[in-house]
């Protein structure tokens, strides 16, 4: 079996991002960037599945310009086999990852793909979803455990209010959920080995996709704050403040 | 505000019930004054049809009901709403993990984006939305014919009732067979659902173990009635279930009064619950950026006060 892991950059799980000062847009210039903490779970899971000598090859790829080659360092560091790196300068929203993704899935043909359930700085979630419409293929969301069993992967996928367990027919897609898993630290050895590792790079103009914005950004701004609290020293006092000034009496 | 042509929401249910964010979606696709249709896709869905046509301002109830979509798969719900797309300019969900699921994959089947989590609809195809776990606020433009969203349902009105719409069936597609339904494991709850509770007690991994947890603020919720949340933290740590993480990877709230115990205040947690309209936290660091978005806080040993509190309480039974 061989998996496609898809690892996307975004601004470090760890940073508070600002708004550029014209409202233009989000201002990470400088700021530490990482992998996407799902997607290192589903890296993480792939090479589990490797090393459980279910999966025989394990590939990243990543979507952008040169300097998300880090990312896909990390994913070798990690213990990827391979790394593509799909280069364009372009702002990619997530149908234009969903139809790039597929043209590498065709160059491939992995029989898993695996992709973080959403990406920390645009919260959309959808990039997984509609790869696997594009692949007509079946998909398998948010899930938090991964066995293959013949020509099936069986999942639990984490929904609002429980669990749920379905069987999906191979090639499929799958969106993963933190709790899928604990990624491993890199070690320096690794590190080091990962950099001399070569990194395919695939011009996205030759893949043969148009990936034209679908919507603009008019603005972006600040959320409105909400108005500072008081302090209360006691909890009969939590209790009277609450009473007297919000009519709630518990 | 320009006019659409008709506008379809997707409903969850249970089977019996509605989902209350359903009368919150409703109210959203009602902002453009177009037609409005309700989707409802199920098996034996009877009851729920006719909840549904009792809300105010829908055209018709559209129904799809079959033995296979019992438990519904994304790529049956997908081929249901993407034969009868064409119909409509716009195609909404309340955000949750069942619309997640199944309206990006609508949206790629039909070559349209989609906008997720929209907090703000502007216009006939402009929309605001939150990115970086709320930090940030985000307006855009959608340049596609059809317009394809989830809305952050607690941001928009529940519609009345008391119409009695149309009730309309329509044929399933073939069954799609990419993927089965094997089993499902609803956490049994005796306490109000988290997404839609009045009140809500949430713990962060200052409780220190899932004993101390379950000891502290069981008995906090039951005297309130109120549900049991907790922060990404404290679900790592074990202490309390997944299904009642509060973030940006969890469960969105905005009940009457959070009381949050214990808890840090990461970006990532305040964005699941910062529009409650009262908030309340109790920790033992001053420091804790929980109190930058609390409206009452109280600098105490979370082991001291949560009992004096529970103690002062009138029982909600």
């Amino acid at each position: 079996m061989k998996i496609l892991v898809a690892v996307k950059r975004v601004v470090d799980y760890n940073i508070k991002v600002y708004v550029k000062p014209d409202g233009s847009n989000v201002d990470i210039e400088g700021l530490k960037m990482s992998m996407n903490p799902f997607d290192e779970n589903a890296v993480e899971e792939s090479l589990r599945l490797k090393e459980k000598g279910i999966a025989r090859e394990v590939v990243a790829v990543s979507l952008g310009n040169t300097l998300n080659q880090d990312v896909l360092r990390h994913a070798l560091a990690m213990g990827a086999d391979r790394a593509i790196l799909v280069e364009t300068d372009a702002e990619l929203q997530p149908l234009a990852v969903a139809k790039l993704l597929k043209a590498v899935v065709e160059r491939e043909n992995p029989d898993l793909i695996l992709l973080g359930k959403q990406a920390i700085d645009s919260d959309a979630g959808q990039a997984g979803q509609m790869l696997a419409a594009l692949l007509n293929c079946g998909q398998g969301t948010y899930v938090s455990t991964i066995n293959i069993e013949n020509d099936e992967v069986i999942v639990t996928r984490e929904v609002d209010g429980g669990t749920e367990t379905l069987a999906i027919s191979l090639p499929a897609v799958l969106t993963t959920d933190l709790r899928l898993n604990e990624p491993r630290f890199v070690k320096l050895p690794n590190l080091m080995m990962a950099r001399k590792k070569q990194i395919e790079t695939i011009a996205a103009t030759d893949l043969g996709v148009v990936a034209e914005p679908r919507f603009n950004v008019l603005n972006v701004s600040a959320p409105p704050t909400r108005k500072s609290g008081i302090r209360v020293n006691s909890v009969q006092e939590l209790l009277q403040k609450l009473s007297d000034l919000e009519g709630i009496t518990l | 505000m320009n006019k659409l042509l008709k506008v379809l929401v997707l409903a969850e249910h249970d089977g019996a019930q509605l989902n209350t964010s359903v009368y919150q979606s409703v109210s959203a696709a009602q902002t453009w004054g177009a037609p409005v249709d309700l989707l409802i896709i199920g098996k034996a869905t009877n009851a729920v049809a006719k909840q549904a046509s009792s809300l105010a301002g829908l055209q018709r109830v559209l129904r799809v009901d079959a033995a296979h979509l019992e438990h519904l798969l994304a790529e049956d719900a997908a081929n249901i709403i993407v034969r009868i797309a064409n119909e409509y300019q716009a195609i909404l969900a309340a955000n949750s993990s069942f619309s997640r699921n199944i309206l990006p994959r609508v949206a790629a089947m039909l070559d349209v984006a989609m906008i997720t989590d929209v907090l703000q609809i502007n216009g006939s195809n402009t929309y605001t939305r939150s990115i970086y776990a709320g930090n940030v606020i985000s307006t855009v433009q959608s340049l596609d014919v059809t317009q394809i969203l989830t809305v952050h349902a607690s941001n928009f009105a529940i519609t009345k009732q008391g119409a009695d719409a149309e009730i309309v069936e329509l044929e399933a597609p073939a069954i799609s067979s990419k993927s089965r339904w094997l089993s499902q494991q609803q956490s049994q709850s005796h306490r109000p659902a988290l997404s839609s509770a009045k009140v809500v007690v949430s713990g962060g991994r200052s409780l220190g173990s899932a004993e101390k947890f379950e000891q502290l603020l069981s008995p906090l919720a039951n005297r309130l009635g109120a549900a049991l949340g907790a922060t990404r933290a404290a679900v790592d740590a074990g202490y309390a279930p997944n299904d009642i993480q509060v973030g940006q990877t969890g469960v969105v709230v905005a009940p009457d009064l959070y009381i949050a115990i214990g808890v840090s205040g990461a970006i990532q947690h305040t964005y699941g619950m910062k529009d409650s309209k009262i908030v309340v936290a109790i920790n033992h660091d001053p420091n804790a950026s929980i109190f930058q978005v609390a409206d009452y806080g109280l600098v105490a040993d979370l082991f001291e006060a949560v009992p004096e509190l529970i103690a002062s309480i009138t029982p909600a039974h």
